[in-house]
């Protein structure tokens, strides 16, 4: 049983440089979390505060329903992988894996069977009486995991473990990863990132953090599908979601939209209140839910000025009659080249229209929504 | 000529000397010996590389072979003399130097100086890295040990002369032996323990020195292993020792070494001191008592030490290398 609950936990530096706050999260047995946000959000800080690397100035962390404030990193049953690996540079594979069983006084053949059945899970046999100088990259990441491994730690801490390794290692390690968490679906992991397919595909909770708060918590699908603000809509996925302006002209089970630019209206599976007769509102739309449309329904009208062909889909970037505003973004299946330069109208199912209100998505209008204030990238 | 115009003069005449021969070195290399002009351009610009190198290093291997390497030759000659020089006696010098008391004496003193000064040195200023690291004073305690190392042996002799004087009122060993209720003596005169106290200059001196080394060393650590060490249940002895002097086992040798061969060199403490009195001699100070007494002895003695510095100096320039790769 190995279950995290972090009630309103916060970290100042100094006591006046606020860094995380009001950060409320329960984490149950055998979930592989991942904290995703913009790079100086907090996500190390909070797991280095899970780790017990850094004090929690407020709040509390409870691992296995006891309060853990206090508690020495040691005790804690947390092991950390480290983007830098942070392997020990004077010691072999062998007793880097050790080391932490030595500490703890364990017996020679207790040790040596750990760190075998470490070895052989990682494909590390072969390479126990090196340094790590001697080995590549992937490698001295496995010895960095093996290390972890060999403590039979209840919650497993990774900051960014693939960030140093080159594309093609890195969708194997992500693989040898998965396969790890499936063989070992007892325990909780936690895992920081910057790369979205790495929290689209490990994650069974993404948290996303953003301006010292959590943004939302929800399965990749959940949040992919469902974002509760503008933020979170526009941080998952990529490219980021399309906003455009709007006014909302038909209420009711469906909401139906009017554009500013172009002047299409289009209808959203989204719920609205008669009284929202007339918000402005953000009509929000994937570039990969844009659809070509040649009817009086759309979502936007515009110029295509660049297209990029890449193979199995074709990005059209369109004009903005505003320069400032971020170009809206489609993408389409198949190669589509000859629409450079074209009018184009663009559309989408009701079901992929997400409407903001006031930055917060229509769907969780009563929820209490906290917007980070910060731009998504 | 005053003598500040004469050390002025002296420093432009040398500096623009070395500028001037590499200047006019260079020019004459490339315009007059092999100029780079119609045909021969192409092969005379790499002729003209292929010498430069050498214009530079001619000047640096005259000066260390002048320097250096013909006074360990003729000293080594001048050694196999008798003391007025005119008589040839072969090894005599060597064989009467083991023969002799003092030389005994003085050898084993230093064995006991190389023993214990480099290890205390070294010691010291880890011990003083490691807790100053953090500390927000750190830098000021730091700074006041370092100040020893500005010091000439001179003078930190003669600071250390008052700390031992032969005087309650004085010396603060005596004040403390007399706030005990104990006698007067002269801590220079303690038989054998007074090879120590002297060895306390050398290292109070050096421990600074160590220490600058070591806690630039002891921040190049990477932080993140010392974490990873916390979280896998060590003690904060246990990550000193087994996480951090490990990965400045180099820079520890070097610093060692480095006052290894100090040590060998250093006379002034004993001298200045002792004067070589009541069994403190060493190497350095037994050859100064035999210098222009009797050359032959003294080159013989400097030999010596040579000789028994000469490995671990090779040892150092091997570790310090390789810290550097
Ligand atoms: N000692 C400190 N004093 C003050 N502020 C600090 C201190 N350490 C970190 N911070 C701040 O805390 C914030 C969070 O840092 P953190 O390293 O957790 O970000 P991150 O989300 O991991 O970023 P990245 O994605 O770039 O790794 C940053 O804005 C940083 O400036
Ligand atoms: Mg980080």
């Amino acid at each position: 049983m190995a279950d995290l609950k972090l009630t309103d936990v916060e970290k100042t530096y100094g006591g006046t440089v606020r860094v995380l706050h009001d950060i409320n999260l329960d984490i149950a047995q055998g979930e592989l979390i991942v904290f995703v946000g913009p790079s100086g959000c907090g996500k190390s800080t909070l797991l280095r505060m899970i780790a017990g690397l850094e004090k929690i100035t407020g709040g509390e962390l409870e691992i296995d329903g006891m309060v853990v404030n206090d508690v020495p990193p040691s005790e804690r049953g947390i092991a950390m992988v480290f983007q830098s690996y942070a392997l020990y540079p004077h010691m072999t594979v062998r007793d880097n894996m050790a080391f932490a069983l030595k500490i703890a006084g364990k017996s020679k053949a207790e040790i040596d069977k750990a760190v075998a059945a470490a070895a052989e899970k990682l494909q590390l046999t072969n390479f126990l009486d090196r340094l790590p100088k001697a080995l590549s990259g992937g490698q001295r990441q496995r010895v960095a995991i093996g290390r972890s491994i060999v403590r039979d730690p209840k919650v497993y801490l990774f900051d960014e473990p693939l960030s140093n390794l080159d594309a093609a290692l890195r969708v194997a390690t992500r693989l040898e990863i998965a396969q790890l968490k499936e063989q070992m679906p007892e325990s909780t992991m936690i895992y920081v990132t910057h790369d979205q397919v790495e929290a689209m595909t490990l994650a069974s909770r993404i948290v996303v953090l953003a301006g010292g708060g959590v943004a939302q918590v929800g399965s990749p699908l959940e949040l992919y599908e469902k974002p509760n603000s503008e933020f979170v809509a526009q941080f998952i996925g990529s490219p980021s979601m399309n906003l455009l302006s709007g006014e909302i002209v038909g209420t009711g089970e469906m909401t139906t939209l009017r554009l500013d630019e172009g002047g299409g209206t289009i209808t959203s599976n989204y719920p609205s209140q008669t009284s929202d007769m007339g918000a402005r509102v953000h009509v929000g739309i994937r570039p990969e839910d844009m659809l070509e449309t040649s009817s009086g329904d759309f979502a936007y009208h515009g110029t295509v000025e660049i297209t990029e062909a890449l193979g199995e889909v074709t990005l059209l970037y369109f004009k903005r009659s505003a320069p400032e505003n971020d170009p809206v973004i489609g993408k389409l299946n198949g190669i589509h080249k000859s629409l450079r330069g074209q009018d184009v109208r663009m559309t989408a199912e009701p079901d992929k229209v997400h409407v903001f209100l006031n930055g917060v998505s229509l769907l969780y209008r009563d929820g209490n929504v906290f917007l980070p204030g910060v731009q998504p990238h | 000529m005053s003598p500040v115009l004469q050390g002025a003069i002296t420093i432009l005449v040398g500096v623009g000397g070395c500028i001037g021969y590499f200047y006019l070195a260079n020019l004459i290399l490339d315009k007059v010996i092999f100029p780079a002009r119609r045909d021969d351009a192409g092969r005379n610009i790499n002729r003209a590389n292929a010498v430069r190198p050498w214009l530079f290093l001619v000047p640096a291997i005259l000066a260390l072979g002048l320097y250096l390497v013909y006074p360990v030759v003729g000293s080594f000659w001048r050694s196999l003399f008798n003391r007025g020089g005119d008589e040839f006696i072969g090894l005599d010098n060597y064989i009467s130097l083991i023969a002799d008391e003092g030389f005994r004496t003085a050898f084993f003193n230093n064995f006991l100086w190389v023993l214990v000064v480099p290890a205390m040195a070294t010691f010291l200023g880890l011990l003083v890295a490691q807790l100053t690291d953090r500390l927000r004073w750190g830098n000021i305690a730091k700074s006041l040990i370092f100040m020893p190392m500005a010091i000439s042996f001179v003078g930190a002799s003669l600071i250390w002369k008052f700390v031992y004087a032969n005087d309650a009122d004085i010396g603060i060993i005596n004040a403390i032996r007399a706030s005990a209720g104990m006698d007067v003596l002269d801590p220079l005169q303690v038989p054998f323990w007074n090879n120590f106290f002297l060895m306390v200059i050398l290292i109070w001196i050096q421990t600074g020195f160590a220490m600058v080394i070591l806690s630039a060393a002891l921040r190049g650590i990477p932080e993140e292993t010392v974490e990873a060490a916390i979280i896998d249940g060590a003690n904060p002895l246990q990550v000193f020792f087994r996480i951090k002097v490990p990965q400045i086992m180099g820079t520890i040798v070097v610093v060692w070494t480095t006052i290894t061969i100090l040590v060998l060199k250093v006379f002034d403490i004993v001298y200045t001191m002792t004067g070589g009195n009541y069994g403190t001699e060493i190497l350095p100070s037994y050859m100064m008592s035999y210098m222009f007494r009797d050359d032959g002895r003294a080159t013989a003695v400097a030999f010596v030490i040579m000789l028994v510095v000469m490995p671990v100096m090779i040892w150092n320039i091997v570790q310090a290398r390789k810290e550097m790769h």
